[in-house]
């Protein structure tokens, strides 16, 4: 509020007799109305968060069509999976909403089919692939995999996919292709949540291409063997599961091979928080959440805090891949 | 009460821990914030009957900030003072809450009138605090969001305003106490 020292009165600022007279019963009106609105702007979120009754508006496992012939695999034996509900209502999808609930209760128009994926950048020839072609490009499999999210919260998630290597196989990248970007759809009649610039919509991923070509990366395209719902990045996504959660770029519509290292949505959001690797690393901190521990979801109220593990647990396959790269300013 | 309900319910979202500490965070600064709207509302408007609710909203934003921070140290961290120290220590987010929880517990001890006589003048220089408090706990909060600052937006557009009111007044009364 800014006093000035007034020289003179201008016409428009003198008060009008009538606003004057009942100034007082003025300034109460307009108190009680700031009051109010500020209230009722602050009780939004909450009402949202009570809408979140999983019974009511989430679809339950057996809604999607099932995935025909997948074939097991041994990742992730052992592990206690994350339930399907959980899996499908606790969500980071921006394009959906910032809240975690909001990507199921805003997905439901979003379309996964038709789809195509366009590959272009460093290739021999740009070409475009259907999802329906995508599934018969390799064999199915379902992986089981950790997911750790750079919040701080991990799950355990029997992926259907296929190794991304296939994929880039198929695509034919050149000599030049050092870098593979991701690049997902970008569609506010479709996306609500990109009406707000949270992020630099398209959302925007990468990875080496020794990191694309390793055996762990797969392209998803279902979860407890049904196609992916919206929410969870349906109809293809990308699962790196040695990075955080991020890393995994939902609804694929483009592939470019760069020879320049690409730059994500969230390094361009907060380059001194994401960096380009964003490998699960236990030693190194974020300013806002604690990356040395964990909470599993779906572990209960009391069961406390697991250490996390360098690569979230795939160091054994992916350390090669960062010899004698300073990973404190490689983060 | 809410979150009781909704705990029988199963209804917590997936992360049940996250859930209850963030909504209890929301209210103890939401409690604050109307606890520092009552006397702008009388310098504005002139009525003072929510005066007398000053202490008891006070004290009511100090048993959520209880209840947020009892959350965090036991629910969250299981009281490993190892992993706490070091998240209160590493994360500036985690810091600012801490240090303005730690300064809310003078406020609430002196809370009583007995505390009030023997304070007197100081009692009221001590519970100046509460506006360094709040804007911490606005930090707090702020830092928190990944993105989507909306929220803690809105909560430091509504402090702001509500201790612009009190400094324009506190101006005014020197200008008329000069004249």
């Amino acid at each position: 509020m800014i006093i000035k020292s007034k020289a003179d009165i201008s016409p428009s600022e003198i008060t009008p007799k009538e606003v004057f007279d009942n100034r007082r019963e003025f300034i109460q009106k307009a108190g009680f109305g700031l009051i109010v609105g500020s209230a009722a702007l602050l009780a939004s979120p909450l009402r949202a968060a009570t809408l979140n009754d999983k019974s009511i508006l989430i679809k339950p496992s057996g809604a999607h069509p099932k995935i025909a012939g997948y074939v097991k695999t041994a990742y992730g034996a052992g592990e206690k999976l994350t339930s399907y509900d959980d899996i499908s209502t606790y969500n980071n999808y921006y394009e959906f909403g910032t809240d975690k609930n909001e990507p199921a209760l805003n997905s439901k128009l979003f379309k996964p089919r038709p789809w195509t994926i366009s590959i272009e950048g460093e290739v021999k020839k740009n070409k475009t692939i259907s999802i329906d072609d995508i599934y018969k490009l390799a064999p199915l499999e379902e992986r089981i995999y950790r997911m750790r999210c750079v919040e701080g919260w991990s799950m355990v998630i029997p992926w259907v996919g296929f190794p991304l290597a296939q994929l880039i196989k198929w695509a034919e990248p050149n000599a030049n292709a050092k870098y593979v970007e991701f690049i997902s759809l970008a569609d506010t009649q479709q996306m609500p949540g990109q009406n707000l610039q949270v992020l630099d919509w398209p959302y925007t991923e990468g990875l080496r291409m020794d990191e694309a070509m390793h055996p762990l990366s797969i392209m998803a395209v279902g979860l407890y063997g049904e196609q992916l719902p919206n929410q969870n990045g349906a109809p293809i996504r990308l699962i790196t599961p040695w990075k955080y959660g991020f890393k995994g770029a939902k609804a694929i519509v483009k592939i470019r091979f760069t020879e320049k290292m690409p730059l994500t949505s969230w390094m361009k959001a907060g380059p001194s928080e994401y960096g380009f690797y964003a490998n699960v690393n236990p030693l190194v901190e974020h300013p806002r959440w604690t990356q040395s521990s964990e909470r599993r979801i779906g572990a209960g109220l009391f069961s406390g805090r697991i250490k996390t593990q360098m690569f979230n647990g795939y160091a054994e396959q992916v350390g090669q891949l960062y010899a004698g790269l300073d990973l404190r300013k490689n983060f | 009460m809410r979150l009781f309900y909704l705990g029988l319910q199963d209804n917590l979202s997936a992360n049940p821990i996250e859930f209850i500490e963030r909504s209890t965070g929301y209210w103890t600064l939401l409690i604050l914030l109307v606890t520092l709207s009552l006397t702008p509302v009388r310098l504005l408007a002139g009525i003072a009957w929510q005066i007398q609710l000053r202490r008891m909203l006070g004290l009511m934003m100090f048993f959520y900030a209880c209840l947020h921070i009892s959350i965090y140290l036991w629910l969250d961290y299981s009281f490993v003072w190892a992993d706490i120290t070091k998240d209160i220590s590493k994360h500036p987010r985690i810091l600012v809450g801490f240090a303005a929880f730690v300064l809310t517990i003078p406020l609430a001890i002196t809370s009583n009138n007995a505390m009030m006589k023997l304070l007197r003048q100081r009692w009221k220089q001590l519970h100046q605090l509460v506006y360094f408090i709040a804007i911490l706990g606005i930090i707090h909060f702020w830092w928190l969001v990944k993105k989507d600052i909306r929220e803690p937006l809105l909560f430091a557009l509504i402090l702001a305003v509500l201790l612009g009111i009190r400094i324009y007044f506190k101006i005014l009364a020197k200008q008329r106490r000069v004249k």
